[in-house]
């Protein structure tokens, strides 16, 4: 699809078929930040729906909007216009601690830069998440789907860049979530350890079903992908499905 | 424990250099805040209980001779519950090992004193007997300083004859708490002391028979103070009534309670001072904390957790930083008291005095320092609660820096680019600047005022007893002597010089306002004792017209040339209409001076007087004091040499503790400010640093960066902390500019180089602990982090 109108969601038409039900729904979503005496257009008016398991890249140059479009879906931030449904319920409509309650249960965010908490292990940056979930793993449980059982009692700084982002991918997993949220995790990362991540990704959608959806800006990685969005200047430019995922360990770049 | 608990207690490790600083400014006002308000509530109780048990009186009057008639209708006034009438003489006072004379007063015992008012405690031995001869029981406080007990005796003049007082018991007076000699400022236990005898004894020696000279009354609760007071002067008047007063102006609970007043002023002043710093630099620091956990705070919202749990997060550590500064500044505080309490037991006289620190001081310190430290804070955690998550996650933008308007000016090229940094890092933050500046001479200030004290009492004193007393002996007599009685002392051995004093008893009066005091009849040509002005010129004594102290004409609201009632209390009690010629700065009590000739000429008399200065030969003391001992007419001796001793070696000793105390904390709050301001600058610019050092910069030219800001703080902080210093002397001074005490506003040069070389001090160790750290700054670390 190489282009659609606005009020055509992004993923619909491939959806027409098997048509699992829609995780998000985001309808003219509209970003504009405010830098000085500047207005950002971050996001112009996007439509896009995810679906439950389902594998989505979102690709583009920086200032593309991939980020504020994750962090708005994941309840991090709020649109300036449009609409965002999680599961049918309007997230637009909720407020600070609403949206808190939606990232507590539902969503593991994995960030660029890892995020963990320099004073707490591996093991202690994980419980920060089990401790206040519902239905949460074992923090063990959750180090060993990434692979660092041996490494738990670590601090951050003891750990390699690949180590903390799979501490941070376990720590986003633990909770059980329905979506999980990667933005740029093998930014910060060479080949070989970004690939170890990817797989622990991988695994988790995999394994635990959950929606998940990675920025990144390498073009490679969309491989994984069940379904491609390709963003620009703030709006979704094209959305590829790949017939066939790639598994992350036969990736190349 | 949760794992946000344990971020917690790390964070606190982490920054445990600042958190130590902080603790400690915090813990020096609230060990100020339980010393003080714990050494209020100790004293008030032991003193509620004293007068309770002791049957304290409430009315007091003094006169001349009143036959034991007059008991009964003084009984009698409307609203009185109890009554007590005594004899209470002044007395010299020979004492062995004591070559000066020393005073005693002399008080009468009923024979069936039990119940009565103004019960005494009986320290040691036994209480007199009922014609025994002339036993007595004595003040502890003069037994111990003579080492007296029961068994030894004095020997007093009585009425001009020698007699031996045999102690039997050593006893204490709810009467004589802070037992004070009138006129004097702190107690000299050498050399007064307080007897009780037997009625019949004291009225025999002094043919008072029949008769009293002090009456003591306790009230009804309903009872109009001002109407017993009035019934009491109208019967009283007539046998020379020298005006009845009110437990208020009882002078030993006068001064007791004026102590409880200025503890309770301190309770509230200096710790607010403290915990304001503390508030100031805890709001620093979590500032900066949570500025640096910017991401953390990101991610922790991104996962989940809310913005109050965050919050509370931060609370938390604010939280167990008070907790730990009260605990340790109530240990210190409690600690404080109990030393105070021992320093207080050489002032007061308490049968006993218990030092206890109740529970509802310390809830009361936990929720001052608490809630001080919670709006200190507020607005930092309120920014970490507000942090909108996505924006979090991305590092700061480059701080807006621009020229400087030193720069603006043209002034550039006279600024090395080092100093242009510093320079534009401190416009770029005029608050923060500011606030470290406030810090630093608060710190500064409260050295100025620590050591201020000490300055004025020194100034004070020598003002008093070097320019205005100029005397070695001041002699009173039992009554006014004719100038028959001046040839006889200045013809005493050893006397070189003898000039005559009239003091007078009087009410002033001046429309409704009214005091009483003493006037001081001089002899204006004199040398052995001035009035001066605070320049050391002295004021002349007019031939009619009083000068008074200026604290006395504030209160009676009037000022040279209104003229003044003066009702006197003593003798043929004429009342006259004297101007005021002017007002006189002095320090202790309150003064009114006239010429002598003035003074006789006010009551209507010749050449009477009522006492003498006197310079003496040093080498024919000894014989002197011999002579006035044994002087019928001679009521008291004062040397002046012995009340300064008295002086220095109490207030010395009072004074050197509390400077230390003052100068402990302001070296805490010095470092505090100091090495705080110190760490964060470091913290928020090490990255910015190693960049430096990347690119070439040696560690000393870092560190000239780094540390020139904390040079150009402190300096600029120490004239402004001076100049604040002197306004804190300033506000002390009105603070205690009592009818009891003044303070000279005088601040000694060596006052304010202490104080700036302590600060300068503090800054250097920082800069030092600064200067380590930057030495030991991980340039490939420091750039890596993504801040």
């Amino acid at each position: 699809m190489s282009s659609h109108s606005s009020n055509q969601p992004a993923g619909d038409s491939a959806a027409a078929t098997a048509d699992p039900p829609a995780v998000f729904e985001a309808r003219g979503l509209t970003k504009i930040y405010h830098v000085g005496d500047v207005d950002v257009h971050a996001l112009r008016g996007v439509d896009v729906n995810l679906y439950e398991g389902e594998f989505v890249v979102l690709l583009g140059p920086s200032g593309s909007g991939k980020s504020t479009l994750l962090n708005i879906l994941g309840g991090l931030d709020v649109p300036t216009a449009g609409q965002v449904r999680y599961f049918g319920h309007d997230l637009t409509k909720d407020d600070d601690s609403a949206l808190t309650q939606f990232r507590r249960e539902h969503v593991g965010f994995v960030f660029q830069f890892y995020n963990l908490i320099p004073s707490l292990t591996a093991m202690e940056n994980i419980a920060l998440v089990t401790e206040i979930s519902t239905d949460p793993m074992r923090p063990a449980e959750a180090l060993e789907m990434v692979d660092l059982s041996d490494r738990k009692d670590h601090f951050p700084s003891q750990l390699s860049g690949g180590e903390q982002q799979r501490v941070a991918i376990a720590r986003a997993i633990a909770k059980r979530p329905k979506v999980l949220l990667c933005d740029e995790p093998t930014g910060a990362l060479d080949v070989k350890t970004g690939i170890v991540v990817l797989e622990a990704i991988e695994r988790a959608n995999r394994e635990l079903g959950t929606t998940t959806a990675v920025i990144t800006h390498n073009a490679i990685i969309a491989e994984m992908a069940d379904r491609v969005l390709m963003l620009s200047g703030g709006l979704i430019s094209d959305v590829r499905h790949n017939t066939r995922r790639i598994p992350a360990c036969d990736l190349v770049w | 424990m949760s794992a946000l608990n344990r971020k917690m207690l790390r964070d606190l490790l982490h920054m445990k250099g600042q958190a130590l600083a902080i603790c400690l400014v915090m813990a020096c006002g609230i060990a100020i805040f339980v010393m003080a308000l714990s050494m209020v509530d100790s004293l008030q109780r032991t003193l509620d209980t004293y007068y309770d048990h002791h049957r304290f009186a409430e009315v007091f009057a003094h006169l001349k001779r009143a036959p034991n008639s007059l008991a009964r209708r003084i009984a009698e006034i409307p609203g009185v519950s109890q009554m007590q009438t005594r004899i209470v003489q002044q007395v010299t006072l020979d004492v062995q090992g004591m070559a000066e004379p020393a005073e005693g007063r002399l008080i009468s015992l009923p024979d069936q004193h039990v119940g009565g008012l103004n019960a005494l405690y009986l320290r040691r031995g036994r209480f007199i007997e009922p014609g025994s001869g002339r036993e007595v029981v004595v003040s502890e406080s003069f037994a111990d300083a003579h080492r007296l007990g029961p068994g030894d005796s004095v020997t007093a003049v009585l009425n001009g004859r020698r007699q031996e007082l045999r102690i039997v018991g050593v006893v204490l007076s709810p009467e004589y708490i802070y037992q004070i000699r009138p006129g004097d400022l702190l107690p000299d236990n050498r050399r007064f002391g307080v007897f009780w005898i037997a009625y019949d004894e004291l009225a025999a020696a002094f043919d008072m028979q029949g008769a009293f000279n002090d009456v003591s009354l306790s009230l009804m609760s309903d009872a109009s103070e001002p109407q017993v007071l009035r019934r009491l002067d109208e019967l009283t008047e007539a046998y020379g009534g020298l005006g009845s007063y009110l437990r208020d102006d009882q002078l030993s609970h006068k001064f007791v309670t004026n102590e409880i007043k200025e503890m309770r002023a301190t309770a509230v002043m200096v710790p607010t001072i403290f915990l304001a710093v503390a508030a100031f630099l805890l709001n620093v620091v979590i500032s900066r904390l949570i500025n640096m956990q910017r991401e953390q705070i990101a991610a922790l919202k991104g996962i989940g957790y809310s913005s109050r749990e965050i919050g509370w997060h931060y609370m938390k550590l604010i939280l167990a930083i008070t907790l730990i500064a009260v605990a340790l500044g109530t240990t210190v505080g409690a600690w404080m008291g109990s030393m105070l309490t021992e320093l207080y037991t050489q002032f007061f006289q308490f049968p006993v005095f218990e030092y206890g620190l109740d529970m509802w001081i310390v809830v009361m310190a936990l929720v001052v320092s608490t809630a001080s430290a919670v709006v200190g804070t507020l607005g930092a955690v309120w920014r970490a609660m507000r942090l909108p998550p996505a924006q979090a996650m991305r590092p700061e933008a480059p701080e807006v820096y621009r020229a400087t308007i030193l720069e603006r000016g043209g002034l550039q090229r006279f600024l090395s680019p080092a100093m242009r940094m510093i320079v534009r890092y401190l416009e770029r933050r005029p608050v923060k600047s500011l606030l470290t500046c406030a810090g630093i001479a608060l710190a500064t200030s409260i050295l100025v005022l620590g050591n201020y004290m000490e300055d004025a009492i020194d100034y004070a004193m020598d003002f008093e007893f070097q320019r205005v007393q100029r005397y070695d002996l001041s002699v009173s007599l039992v009554e006014s002597a004719s100038s028959a009685a001046m040839s006889q002392i200045r013809h005493l051995p050893g006397v070189t010089h003898c000039e005559p004093f009239r003091a007078l008893s009087v009410r002033v009066r001046s429309a409704h306002r009214a005091r009483r005091v003493g006037i001081m009849g001089l002899d204006s040509q004199g040398e052995l004792y001035r009035v001066i002005d605070m320049n050391g010129d002295v004021i002349p004594l007019p031939r009619r017209g009083l000068v008074l102290s200026r604290k006395l004409g504030e209160l009676l609201a009037v000022g040279p040339g209104d003229t003044v009632t003066v009702e006197v209390l003593q003798e043929t009690r004429p009342v006259r209409e004297v101007p005021v010629s002017g007002l006189v700065e002095d320090f202790s009590g309150m003064s009114a001076y006239m010429d002598i000739r003035a003074v006789n000429r006010l009551m209507r008399e010749g050449n009477r007087v009522t006492g003498a200065f006197i310079s003496a030969d040093p080498d024919r003391m000894d014989s002197l004091y011999r002579e006035l001992k044994d002087l019928p007419l001679v009521a008291g001796v004062t040397a002046k040499a012995a009340a300064l001793e008295s002086f220095r070696n109490t207030i010395a000793q009072s004074m050197l503790v509390m400077k230390t105390i003052n100068v402990i904390f302001a070296v805490i709050i010095a470092f505090g400010v100091v090495y705080n301001s110190a760490r964060i600058s470091l913290s928020e610019r090490s990255r910015e640093l190693a960049t430096l050092r990347v690119i070439g910069f040696t560690r000393v030219e870092i560190s000239l960066i780094q540390l020139g800001e904390l040079a150009v703080l402190t300096l600029i902080s120490i004239p402004a902390g001076l100049l604040l210093g002197y306004g804190w002397a300033a506000l002390t001074t009105s603070a205690y500019d009592t009818e009891l005490f003044r303070i000279p506003l005088v601040v000694d040069r060596s006052t304010y180089a202490f104080a700036a070389t302590v600060v300068m001090i503090a800054a250097l160790f920082s800069g030092l602990v600064v200067r380590r750290m930057l030495d030991r700054l991980d340039l490939v670390a420091v750039l890596k982090t993504n801040e």
